[in-house]
């Protein structure tokens, strides 16, 4: 194949996952936009943004990766409702590792904020929006995740391309939702 | 060779890696913090933050997956003149140069309609043009870089390369979403 047909290829099938993931990124730019009260009241937690949607991305890309794995294996069944015992394991894994992550991700920003001498929301402020944000978007996207592979590989769909635009469309949404959700639970919680 | 399928056993595999991304990420909420002021005051700019390192860990992540499943295949080889690493490297900055920007006006228009844009609609624009066109170029030399380490190392390059290709692309993203509202704003 030519430079020009490989590239053309590349392009066809890039293009519309992308297009996706940039309508859920601008989704979550909007509710971001409109969080700007929210910011000025937890200094910090802007910090926390970047990481707390990378592990939403992280650790239910893996999930996805492993069920399609899993079911291309046949150690999974595509079925919800008397699921195999694998299943909900590998979902507790990933809600439990996405919660150590975010609560690490906060401990470690108010440790560099302090020691730069910044402006910062005191530790436990941080550590519960970040809990609270990864169980609420952790659980939804778990759902999603394990919903959107099943029903792909049952229409017969290779269920490994849709995991990565899925995740990283529907974490930056529910992720951004989520965390705004959770500041302001919290924030009414200390009040 | 496949982890069993309990949650200490998938946990002990994915924590560190995890751990690690997350500090990266944190470096990058720090340079997203030097700014604070500009983006808060500016909801354009705070629109474009996630949907730009969304995309430049995207184009980064299918970039290397591609590559990855050419590797596999055996049709890669890592020479300038290779016509799958050139042609996915072209298709890369043709997608960033196709997508960021309708990002700059679609997050223009966004914060216009919801909260009300502070910058101009070219000035938004012209910030995501240039991120984009930087973005795709750093997106093609990490991905370059991660596959060849990759395969230098012996490591399967699709457990290795995708995350760290996409969370380096991610700090990327803010690095130069910076560099451009400081130049450009």
């Amino acid at each position: 194949m030519s430079v020009r047909e490989v590239a053309v290829g590349a392009y066809r099938e890039g293009l519309p996952a992308l297009s996706a993931s940039v309508l859920g990124g601008l989704l979550a730019g909007v509710v971001l936009g409109g969080m700007r009260g929210e910011f000025r009241a937890v200094p910090g937690l802007l910090v926390l943004v970047p990481a707390l949607l990378a592990t939403r991305g992280n650790v239910y890309g893996s999930l996805g990766a492993r069920i399609a794995t899993g079911l291309h294996q046949g150690l999974l069944e595509p079925r919800i409702r008397g699921a195999d015992d694998r299943l909900y394991r590998a979902v507790a894994a990933a809600i439990s590792n996405g919660l150590l992550a975010s609560a690490f991700a906060a401990t470690v920003a108010f440790l560099v904020l302090v020691g730069l001498g910044e402006p910062v929301a005191s530790l436990p402020v941080l550590v519960a929006i970040a809990l609270l944000a990864g169980l609420l978007s952790g659980s939804v996207l778990a759902v999603c995740v394990v919903a959107v592979v099943f029903a792909g590989y049952r229409r017969g769909y290779n269920p490994d391309p849709l995991v990565g635009p899925i995740v990283t469309t529907a974490g930056d949404v529910f992720g951004v939702a989520f965390l705004l959700l959770a500041v302001r639970l919290v924030l009414l919680g200390g009040s | 060779m496949q982890t069993e399928w309990s949650v200490r056993a998938i946990s002990r595999s994915m924590v560190p890696i995890l751990l690690a991304l997350t500090l990266v990420e944190i470096g990058s909420g720090l340079v997203l913090g030097r700014f604070e002021g500009a983006l808060l005051r500016s909801p354009s700019l705070l629109v474009l933050v996630p949907v730009t390192i969304g995309t430049a860990g995207n184009l980064g992540s299918v970039l290397a997956a591609r590559l990855s499943t050419a590797f596999h295949l055996g049709t890669l080889a890592f020479a300038p003149t290779d016509d799958q690493l050139a042609g996915n490297a072209l298709a890369t900055v043709a997608l960033s140069l196709t997508v960021f920007p309708a990002i700059g006006v679609g997050a223009w228009l966004l914060a216009e309609v919801t909260v009300g844009a502070r910058l101009g609609l070219g000035t938004v624009v012209a910030v995501a043009l240039a991120s984009g066109a930087a973005l795709a170029v750093l997106a093609v030399v990490v991905t370059l870089v991660a596959t060849y380490a990759a395969y230098r190392f012996e490591l399967d390059p699709d457990d290795v390369v995708i995350p760290v290709v996409t969370n380096v692309c991610d700090v990327l993203g803010v690095l130069v979403l910076f560099a451009s509202v400081a130049l450009l704003v």
